[in-house]
């Protein structure tokens, strides 16, 4: 149970002059269950590979098994693929069309050809896990303020009950309070359901707080794929291609280059803390 | 698929064409149409051709390009000339068949016929082509300039012909996100029956107009912040200025009208 990348390579515009490779044979395996943060700057390719995992795009290059089966088989239904991937974009806000949230949310399930009984609950379910209560459900998504907006829109994926749940920067244009009720409810999801995350984001602090292993996209390569605290004890190479490490990284390391005993695999505030309060207490 | 729409395609090159002023293209695109109408014989349009095969070759576009624009007009071709084929009565008859006859006249008429419209649509073509969208409503601006003594807002219809050709690239792209994201939530818009179909387009064209009326307030909010007050007294950073090459291009297609005229009368 895994989405695995073969190789693929993606050319916008192939065979014409203006031929541009947005992926250079990629490959990366996605298992079950992980938290998985994707990182790079813009134009690193990060967005076209997102669209590969659900077969929005179809690489140029290269094959996509999800599950063991190739992607790109005749046989191969796109419409079960999309339902068990959800794909969030970014700016999600601005694909709702409904006159009502609870219309809008129940068009994914309605796709997928189920019954008026199991939409209306799916919808409902969904609504609940991004923390929409049942008075929202009449009210024109257009009325919602820019955070309930995105969160109808997250809704609008996970009533198709997706496996693996990809977010293109679920949190861009949204204030701090915002950001965090999005990533707390897209944690709770992976915690409890167990579903599969991958999150885009340009935050290394959020890619630090929440995700297991991070991916580093660069000029259309996974420059650099690991364990988010193995990734991040790379941040000079992650310096070069104009990403950064999570700013505290940045103050436990100045620490220690002026003999500070402190380790330096540290990336959210709450562990720098943590392990300053114990140097502290060690030399005093 | 969707990025194939090519309105007012215009081919990046530098050539003389390239370099003339609008205005002067504008106009003479115009006597060229105009000396279409007046070509009434053989010669005439042999001169017509050998103008038309000059243009194309100073513009430095390939000859293809042009052609390509044809296609879209191919069904409007082929009504004229069917109708000038078959409806026009003339002495000598060549076919006749059930109650179609095909007569001399009719078949010289059709022919002409084509060979105008061909022409018509090389032609202006040719002017789209060589002047981008910009340069194009400048050109029409400054050119329909006079228009404004009689009250028509010709500043103001300039600005919204380049909002709106600057707005159809910006508006495709965002239709192919919409389109993606409704896909990602299971829409299907390649199966089912018309009907099926057309309904298929609600969750692509309410997010886009929601978008475009976005658009426009931003795009209308940003102008004003700049101090945009419409065209009174406002001054340009290129300005449209004859050089000696429009002056040369102005004199050549007066001889070229008067040559038309005269080969029209003396044969």
């Amino acid at each position: 149970m895994a989405i695995e990348c073969k190789n693929i390579s993606y050319i916008y515009g192939n065979g014409s002059p203006q031929e541009i490779r947005a992926l250079n044979h990629v490959t990366l395996t996605i298992p079950d269950g992980q938290f998985i943060g994707l990182i790079g700057h813009t134009g690193s390719g990060k967005s076209t590979l997102i669209q590969h995992l659900n077969g929005l795009l179809k690489a140029t290059e290269g094959d996509i098994l999800y599950n063991g089966e190739s992607i790109y088989a005749e046989t191969f239904s796109m419409k079960s693929l999309r339902s068990k991937v959800g794909l969030v974009f970014q700016y999600p806000e601005h694909q709702l069309f409904e006159t009502d949230v609870f219309t809008d949310v129940c068009f994914g399930p309605k796709n997928l050809g189920l019954d008026d009984e199991p939409i209306r609950r799916r919808a409902r379910e969904a609504l609940d896990l991004v923390g929409l209560d049942a008075s929202y459900d009449d009210v024109s998504p257009f009325e919602l303020s820019g955070g309930q907006k995105r969160r109808v829109a997250i809704a609008g994926v996970l009533a198709m009950k997706p496996e693996v749940l990809i977010l293109d920067e679920p949190t861009a244009g949204l204030d701090p309070r915002g950001r965090d009720e999005i990533l707390d409810q897209v944690a709770k999801l992976h915690r409890e359901q167990g579903m599969t995350v991958v999150l885009v984001s340009h935050s290394m602090e959020d890619v630090a707080r929440y995700v297991d292993r991070i991916i580093v996209m660069n000029h259309g390569n996974a420059a650099l794929d690991g364990a988010s605290k193995e990734v991040f004890r790379h941040y000079r190479e992650l310096e070069e291609i104009g990403l950064a490490a999570p700013q505290v990284t940045y103050i436990i390391h100045a620490l220690k280059e002026q003999g500070f005993p402190i380790a330096d695999d540290i990336t959210t505030i709450k562990e720098a803390r943590e392990a300053i309060l114990r140097a502290m207490g060690d030399k005093t | 698929m969707i990025r194939d729409i090519t309105i007012g395609q215009y081919y990046q090159t530098d050539s003389l064409l390239h370099r003339l002023d609008p205005r002067t293209k504008l106009v003479g695109t115009l006597v060229f149409i105009v000396s279409l109408f007046i070509a009434g014989n053989w010669l005439c349009y042999a001169l017509a051709a050998v103008w038309l095969a000059g243009m194309i070759r100073l513009s430095r576009v390939p000859l293809s390009f042009i052609v390509r624009g044809l296609k879209a007009v191919m069904i409007l071709l082929l009504i004229s000339v069917g109708f000038n084929l078959f409806l026009t009565n003339g002495e000598t008859v060549l076919v006749r068949f059930w109650i179609f006859r095909i007569t001399l006249e009719g078949l010289r008429q059709a022919f002409f016929m084509a060979l105008r419209l061909i022409f018509l649509i090389m032609g202006s073509s040719l002017m789209t082509l060589t002047t981008t969208p910009n340069q194009l409503t400048d050109g029409l601006e400054t050119g329909l300039g006079f228009l404004k003594k009689i009250r028509v807002p010709i500043h103001e219809i300039a600005m919204m012909m380049s909002i709106a050709l600057r707005f159809i690239p910006i508006l495709i792209e965002e239709t192919d996100k919409i389109m993606k994201a409704q896909m990602a939530r299971g829409a299907d818009f390649e199966t089912g029956n018309l009907i099926e179909r057309a309904k298929a387009l609600v969750p692509i064209l309410v997010p886009l107009f929601i978008s475009a009326f976005r658009r426009a307030t931003d795009l209308a909010m940003a102008m004003e912040a700049r101090c945009y007050h419409g065209g009174e007294a406002r001054t340009r950073m290129k300005p449209l200025v004859y050089e000696t090459r429009d002056r040369m291009t102005y004199l050549a297609f007066a001889a070229y009208l008067a040559a038309m005229i005269a080969l029209n009368r003396i044969f």
